[in-house]
């Protein structure tokens, strides 16, 4: 079983706005994109063309329809990821070591060379975040894109993770969240993120931020009318025209 | 146990080089960098220097590069050898093919130019494609903006000189209110996401009005359920509420629209409703100075929106008369219309009350100093920051045009539009119609068309129609049936071919257009017409040549097909001339070019289309020798010029002292410079001409300098549309020309200038009580079209359709998710799978639109679920609405414009045992395999 740092210097994580996710899958399709040509082995597709195509994917949107008890009912967008938590269980229970949390900036990471796929964690992340490379038989997941954050090859501008840099709706958010400064950490103060299901003691670095309150337009008293038909309508027409700049009046 | 960390590499290269061109996964023209190693492609994600996207991109985008490998690209050019639908094909070489196609063209040029019907879908090279066809002289050509959203472009146009997307956009920076009807999600996909992401920050309220609370109307943050096709009635409801309180802005109507304008009063004259006009045809305001009729652009005048003027003893009233006698009438009270929308009165009222006070008590006047065309100085302009958006959801309706009509009036009302805060114009436009072309039609044997065949008409004598009022043109654009359908009627063009109505063809010639599945109306039967026999055994239809770069169902269907390449092997230009890509603030077009070359024998379209109009001697394609003008695509977009210094690309032409934007000759390097730029060019507007466009004389010289048009043309906004009121007029009886007497009524009842609201046409054919359901699609924010749904990543994400429906009304037909219903409409039949949604209005079922396909097409295996379980709402919706006893087929399509009216459907359902895959079901296509 393999040990977690004690402490990390930086918690690098994402922060995902469900107000303002529209489901349209960029982030997806941006990081298998860059992840089937960046670290480890490239994200496989079983079936591509056929009757059950099925590949990894270290990113998908889940869909869920909401009943408040009042109004309308709702749907959230819900992009899932892996969490890089702070108490990885998908770390301790890895039997080799390949699966491991950075000190220096807390992403959780597998080394691929040292991964017998024997699918482990996956069964261990309660978030169903890794997904094994069917071709491989390695196991993925997201890497926060450690080889673009870090990428002197890339503009500094650049150097964020591929979901973050694509998404339309700007509703991903990259940064430190141990920086009670950082924009991250401010956005989470201020819009109230969220732990997913804290319950499990996981301790996410990753955090959500819940949909605002919906279908609350006020009930406002209609609005006051200036005649009741069209008669009335044309003396206020008049009436008001003569206080306008240039008026008779 | 604790391990060593490894040794990672955080800075790998993935690429050698990033090629940056333009992206055509859908339509919104995005920037991309596509990064390539050992000359291959290899990543695709979004520019950040471009104006459409600023470095995002969709899943789509991102996905180009599966698209660009695809297992369904063709390969070579193919003459059809099995009968037409099996796929059967035989590869022959280019020359063969172009020297086909040069002997069934040359002869129709020659005796009958109007036997080729040139169509061309998805292009986004009108501007070349329109030209050639011009230059072929068939009447015979248009794009898919028919069966697209041609209501939201021509009311857009009528009412105010641009419409949404392309036209215009929110002011994302500083609205605070905004509202989004229904859209078509890959339609300005991401400058959408984009802005709702800047609303989102700044906390600006977010209303979406639509049936299905999906996407956009997920995030909303006051989602409203409306009735399908019941849009145009909210919206004159809310109309009728803010006059009624008068929360309008009556200076801005005073000054920059009719809304003064003097409109013939008298019932018995025969310009009623005809603007009062001076000796020039200038229409007349009265000038509040001097009480007196002047013209509405003379200097200083100041129009009056209260008097009345009389004649040689004709009354004359403002527009501002009619409207308010209009809607001001209790049918349009929130009361009155709540049920027909399924809106309750109270929330139209809250919706009135929250316009009125977000656009006037959140009004701000900023600095700006300006002059308008009156000549009249402005220090300021006053913010509204109410602004709206809408496309395909309340277009594709039969009442559609007025519907976006309404749409318009309402934030022209407000006094939104071209001010901060609402509605902004982008290059070219504003531009009123009239400075648009007319349509033309009339074609000689060998020679081209007298101009461009699409247009805005202003009344019956622009018709295409010849002197005893038959259609001349195969789709019957221009007539009677549709007077205004600027953008042609594509999903007709099958069905009159067949029908031979108004006349025979003899060459079908289409690009890019799935007509033989999920681009038609009443798919089989269209099939049924593409392989129709007449008695000698020939095709009905003789011949059909076909250009697409993949594998589809339509490819199936043509006797001779030119393979395109795919998207990242060509060139193309996003032209100024065509569907521009502006910016609010900034003039923009961009190129495509080839960043790898075709590892097939294939070649782009455009090219082979010059290449064609070379070998047919077509004016404007060879030189005086006869010899070809232009090598190639690449060559027209840098030499053609369609007037004096007014080509393809606006950035890096030749001046007299180097380079200039907008008007110079031709200069060689321009691909270059483009390439160098990031593949596009940007033109900033100036400072004092970003607001008040129409009006302001910054704007309109900028215009005019840039080569938009050659004068300026100051206007105002329409909110009567006098042009329609013409066409009324002649279905009074007044006029030459006369509508046939079966439409008359329904002229006079639809082509009103002021925007009305009457129910679907569809809805007084299929009994709303036998059809008590909507049934609409939806596209998909992840796919475009067909492509997207043989895209090995993106049909991972959306690979199957159920029919989504309110589970109240699951429970009423005993139906679970997964079972199976018979959907019926009055002509049609399928039977599919189900599945329950509750963020629906309770009377609509919807799908994904262009996800079911057809058994051996697309190099899709034959039990994918697409074509076994996948399904498209098509088969239910006929391009003509059921016979009503009257002797006459009448087109399911809107009456001004003839935009398919594919959202008028509705349906009944009942629970069906699950027959093992989606009925109907097809034979596969390409059964010998694909070619």
């Amino acid at each position: 079983m393999t040990d977690l740092p004690e402490t990390t210097e930086r918690k690098l994580g994402l922060v995902i706005d469900l107000d303002t996710c529209v489901g349209c899958h960029a982030c997806v399709i941006a990081c298998k994109g860059w992840n089937d040509v960046a670290y480890g082995a490239p994200l496989s597709d079983q079936d591509p063309y056929g009757a059950d195509p099925s590949g990894t994917f270290l990113n998908r949107v889940h869909s869920y329809e909401v009943a408040p008890e009042e109004g309308p009912p709702q749907l959230v967008h819900f992009p899932k990821s892996c969490l890089h938590c702070e108490d990885a269980p998908c770390v301790t229970v890895c039997p080799t070591g390949a699966s491991y949390k950075r000190a220096e900036d807390g992403i959780v990471l597998v080394e691929e060379d040292a991964c017998i796929g024997c699918g482990l964690c996956a069964w261990a992340c309660p978030y169903g975040a890794r997904e094994m490379d069917m071709a491989e038989g390695v196991m993925k997941k997201c890497t926060l894109c450690v080889d673009r954050i870090y990428n002197e090859h890339l503009a500094p501008e650049d150097r964020e993770p591929a979901c973050v840099r694509t998404c339309p709706a700007g509703a991903r958010h990259f940064g430190d969240l141990a920086d009670p400064e950082s924009a991250v950490s401010r956005l989470v103060a201020e819009r109230g993120g969220m732990d997913l299901m804290p319950e499990q003691g996981t301790r996410p670095v990753n955090k959500y931020l819940p949909p605002r309150e919906r279908d609350r337009m006020p009930a406002a008293p209609a609005l006051e009318p200036v005649a009741q038909e069209p008669r009335g309508f044309l003396g206020w027409l008049d009436r008001t025209l003569d206080r306008l700049p240039g008026g008779r009046g | 146990m604790t391990r060593p960390e490894p040794d990672l590499d955080t800075s790998p290269r993935i690429s050698d080089e990033v090629r940056k061109t333009t992206c055509y996964m859908c339509a919104c023209r995005c920037g991309i960098d596509v990064h390539m190693k050992d000359g291959r492609v290899t990543h695709i994600e979004g520019n950040r220097d471009h104006p459409v996207n600023r470095g995002v991109l969709c899943a789509k985008g991102a996905a180009g590069i599966m698209q660009h490998s695809s297992p369904a690209r063709l390969r070579k050019p193919l003459r059809r050898v099995g009968p037409r639908g099996s796929g059967e094909f035989e590869e022959i070489d280019w020359d063969e093919a172009l020297e086909t196609a040069v002997s069934w063209l040359k002869p129709l040029r020659e005796e009958a130019p109007e036997r080729l019907a040139f169509f061309t879908g998805r292009d986004q090279s009108q501007s070349l494609t329109s030209w050639w066809a011009q230059q072929f002289g068939t009447p015979n050509y248009a794009a898919h903006g028919g069966f697209c959203s041609v209501n939201m472009a021509a009311a857009g146009i009528y009412t105010m000189g641009g419409a949404f997307w392309e036209f215009g956009q929110p002011d994302w920076e500083r609205t605070k209110l905004f509202v989004l009807f229904g859209v078509a999600e890959d339609h300005d996909s991401n400058p959408i996401k984009m802005g709702l992401g800047r609303l989102k920050e700044r906390g600006a309220r977010v209303v979406g009005v639509n049936p299905i609370r999906t996407g956009y109307n997920a995030v909303a943050d006051d989602w409203i359920g409306i009735t399908p096709g019941t849009d145009g009635l909210l919206i004159l409801s809310l109309i009728h509420e803010l006059l009624r309180a008068g929360r309008i802005d009556l200076d801005y109507l005073a000054r920059w629209t009719n809304a003064p304008v003097l409109v013939n009063s008298d019932p018995k004259s025969a310009e009623h409703g005809l603007f009062l006009r001076d000796d020039d045809g200038k229409p007349l305001v009265l000038d509040r100075r001097t009480g007196k009729p002047a013209p509405f652009d003379a200097p200083g005048v100041q129009p009056d929106l209260a008097g009345t003027w009389r004649r040689a003893g004709l009354t004359h009233r403002p527009v501002m008369h009619l409207i308010a006698e209009q809607y001001l009438d209790r049918a349009y009270a929130p009361e009155a219309v709540a049920d027909r929308v399924g809106v309750s009165a109270e929330r139209i009222h809250a919706l009135a009350a929250e316009l009125a006070r977000v656009a006037f008590d959140e009004a701000e006047e900023i600095p700006y100093p300006w002059e308008d065309f009156r000549g009249e100085r402005h220090e300021s302009v006053t913010m509204r920051p109410v602004s709206f958006h809408a496309m395909r959801g309340i277009s594709a309706h039969s009442n559609g045009f007025q519907t976006a009509r309404a749409l318009h009036v309402l934030q022209i009302l407000l006094g939104t539009v071209e001010r901060p805060g609402g509605f902004r114009f982008k290059p070219p436009y504003p531009k009123p119609p009239e400075a648009h072309p007319r349509p033309h039609a009339k074609c000689e044997k060998g020679q081209p068309l007298g101009g461009p065949h699409l247009g805005f008409p202003q009344g019956p004598e622009d018709l295409a129609i010849d002197d005893d009022g038959r259609p001349q043109r195969i789709d019957k654009a221009f007539t009677w049936e549709n007077p205004l359908s600027v953008h042609g009627l594509m999903h007709m063009v099958i069905s009159n071919a067949h029908a031979g109505d108004p006349y025979r063809i003899d060459t079908l010639f289409m690009y890019m257009a799935n007509m033989a599945w999920n681009s038609s109306m009443n798919t089989r039967g269209v099939i049924d017409m593409l392989t129709d026999t007449d008695e000698s055994g020939d095709y009905v239809i003789p011949r059909i040549i076909y250009s697409d770069s993949y594998a589809s169902e339509m490819v199936a269907y043509a006797d001779l097909i030119l393979p395109d390449t795919t998207y990242l092997e060509r060139h193309d230009c996003i032209s100024l001339l065509d569907r521009p890509i502006s910016e609010a603030d900034a003039a923009a077009d961009a190129i495509r070019w080839p960043v790898v070359e075709p590892d097939r024998d294939v070649r782009g379209f455009q090219s082979v289309l010059i290449d064609l109009g070379a070998r047919l001697d077509l004016p404007g394609f060879v030189d005086d020798d006869g010899a070809p003008k232009y090598a190639d695509y690449a060559d027209y977009m840098v030499n053609h010029e369609r007037r004096a210094g007014v080509g393809p690309l606006a950035g890096w032409r030749t001046g007299e002292r180097g380079l200039v934007h907008g008007r110079g000759a031709p200069n060689g390097g321009q691909l270059d410079n483009y390439k160098a730029n990031g593949g596009f060019f940007l033109a900033e507007i100036p400072d004092e001409a970003r607001y008040m466009r129409p009006w302001s004389r910054a704007y309109q010289d900028w215009a005019v300098a840039m080569g938009f048009y050659d004068t300026p043309q100051p206007y105002l906004f329409q909110l009567y549309a006098e042009p329609l009121r013409r066409f009324q007029l002649a279905a009074e009886g007044v006029g030459d020309r006369q509508p046939p007497e079966h439409l008359r009524e329904r002229i006079k009842a639809t082509l009103t200038p002021l925007p009305t609201w009457y129910p679907p046409l569809g809805d007084g054919h299929a009994d709303p009580v036998e059809y008590p359901l909507h049934a609409l699609t939806q596209r998909p924010m992840a796919m475009y079209h067909s492509w997207g749904s043989q895209n090995a990543w993106l049909r991972q994400i959306h690979g199957v359709n159920p029919l989504y429906m309110h589970p109240d009304l699951m429970a009423r037909h005993g139906l679970s998710d997964g079972d199976w219903a018979r959907v019926t409409s009055e002509t049609g039949e399928i039977t599919v799978p189900v599945a329950p949604m509750a963020a629906l209005n309770p009377n609509t079922v919807w799908t994904w639109n262009a996800i079911g396909k057809r058994k051996g097409a697309w190099a899709l295996d034959r039990n994918v679920p697409e074509a076994t379980k996948g399904f498209l709402l098509n088969h239910l919706i006929h391009e003509l609405l059921p016979a009503r006893g009257d002797g006459l087929r009448w087109a399911n399509s809107d009456p001004v414009t003839g935009q398919a009216a594919w959202f008028d459907l509705r349906v009944k359902i009942e629970k069906s045992k699950p027959p093992g895959e989606s009925l109907p079901v097809f034979d596969p296509v390409f059964a010998r395999g694909l070619p």
